[in-house]
C-alpha cells in the first residue's frame, strides 16, 4: 500500500520549481489541497513564488479537477498547474 | 467513441469516415483547430487529459443525441498551420451534432489539462488562459 503523497507539477509551475513530480509524506494536519499548497509554499524561494497566495492556480486530486477545499489523503496523486490553454 | 492524445498528425476525413458507419447517422459536425502564427509546444497531463475529455464527452451524450464521436488532441512541438485538435460528432440530425461538437470544444478549452508555450520573438512564453474561453464554457450552464 502506498502511504506517500504523489505531487505533480505542470507547465510554468514545473519550470519554476525545476521538477515535475515528487513523493512526500503527508504532513500532519494537512488534509486539503489548500493546506498542501500552503505547506509547500512554506519551503520558500521558488516554492513561495510558484505557489504564491493570490496566484491563479488549478489543482487536481487523483486526476480530477479539485477545489482548494478538496480532501487529500496518503496515497493520493495531487497536481498543481496554471489555468489550461489547450484546444 | 475515440479519444486520442497523440504526437502524430491526424486525418480528419478518415476519422469522419470511421464514425459514420451506422446508417441511422444523418449528420456529422466537425471542428479542427490549427496553430496560428507562431510555433509552440503543447504539454499535457497524461492520464488526466484522457479522463477529462471522456467526462466532457459523457456530458455531451447526456445532453444531445451523440451516436459516435472522435476527439483527437496533439501534444509536443507544433508549427504554424499544423493541426492541433479535432472534434467530430455523429448524430441523427445536424442540430445535436453542431451543439455537441461546440460544447465539447468549449469545455475542452477550459477543463482538459493542456498548456501551450509559444516561441515568440522575445523567447518562449506560456500562453495565458483567456476569460473569453471561460465565458464560452459558461453559456452551456443555462
Amino acid at each position: 500500500m502506498r502511504v506517500k503523497l504523489r505531487v505533480l507539477y505542470f507547465a510554468s509551475i514545473r519550470e519554476k520549481l525545476g521538477r515535475d513530480a515528487e513523493e512526500i509524506d503527508l504532513p500532519a494536519g494537512v488534509a486539503t489541497v489548500a493546506a498542501l499548497r500552503t505547506h509547500l509554499r512554506a519551503r520558500g524561494g521558488a516554492w513561495a513564488d510558484a505557489l504564491a497566495e493570490g496566484k491563479l492556480l488549478r489543482a487536481a486530486v487523483n486526476q480530477d479537477m479539485a477545489q482548494p477545499a478538496a480532501a487529500i489523503k496518503a496515497g493520493d496523486e495531487v497536481a498543481f498547474f496554471p489555468p489550461v490553454t489547450g484546444g | 467513441m475515440k479519444i486520442s492524445i497523440q504526437k502524430e498528425d491526424f486525418d480528419l476525413g478518415a476519422e469522419v469516415k470511421a464514425i459514420s458507419a451506422n446508417p441511422k447517422i444523418g449528420a456529422v459536425a466537425t471542428f479542427s483547430g490549427l496553430v496560428r502564427d507562431v510555433a509552440m509546444t503543447l504539454e499535457h497531463y497524461p492520464g488526466m487529459t484522457e479522463r477529462a475529455i471522456a467526462k466532457i464527452v459523457d456530458e455531451a451524450k447526456s445532453r444531445w443525441q451523440v451516436m459516435d464521436c472522435a476527439v483527437i488532441h496533439r501534444y509536443g512541438a507544433l508549427q504554424p498551420n499544423d493541426r492541433i485538435v479535432m472534434v467530430a460528432v455523429a448524430s441523427g440530425h445536424r442540430g445535436d451534432a453542431f451543439a455537441a461538437c461546440e460544447f465539447i470544444m468549449d469545455y475542452l478549452k477550459t477543463r482538459a489539462p493542456f498548456w501551450k508555450k509559444e516561441q515568440t520573438r522575445d523567447g518562449a512564453q506560456w500562453v495565458e488562459a483567456k476569460a473569453t474561453d471561460d465565458k464560452a464554457a459558461e453559456r452551456w450552464k443555462s
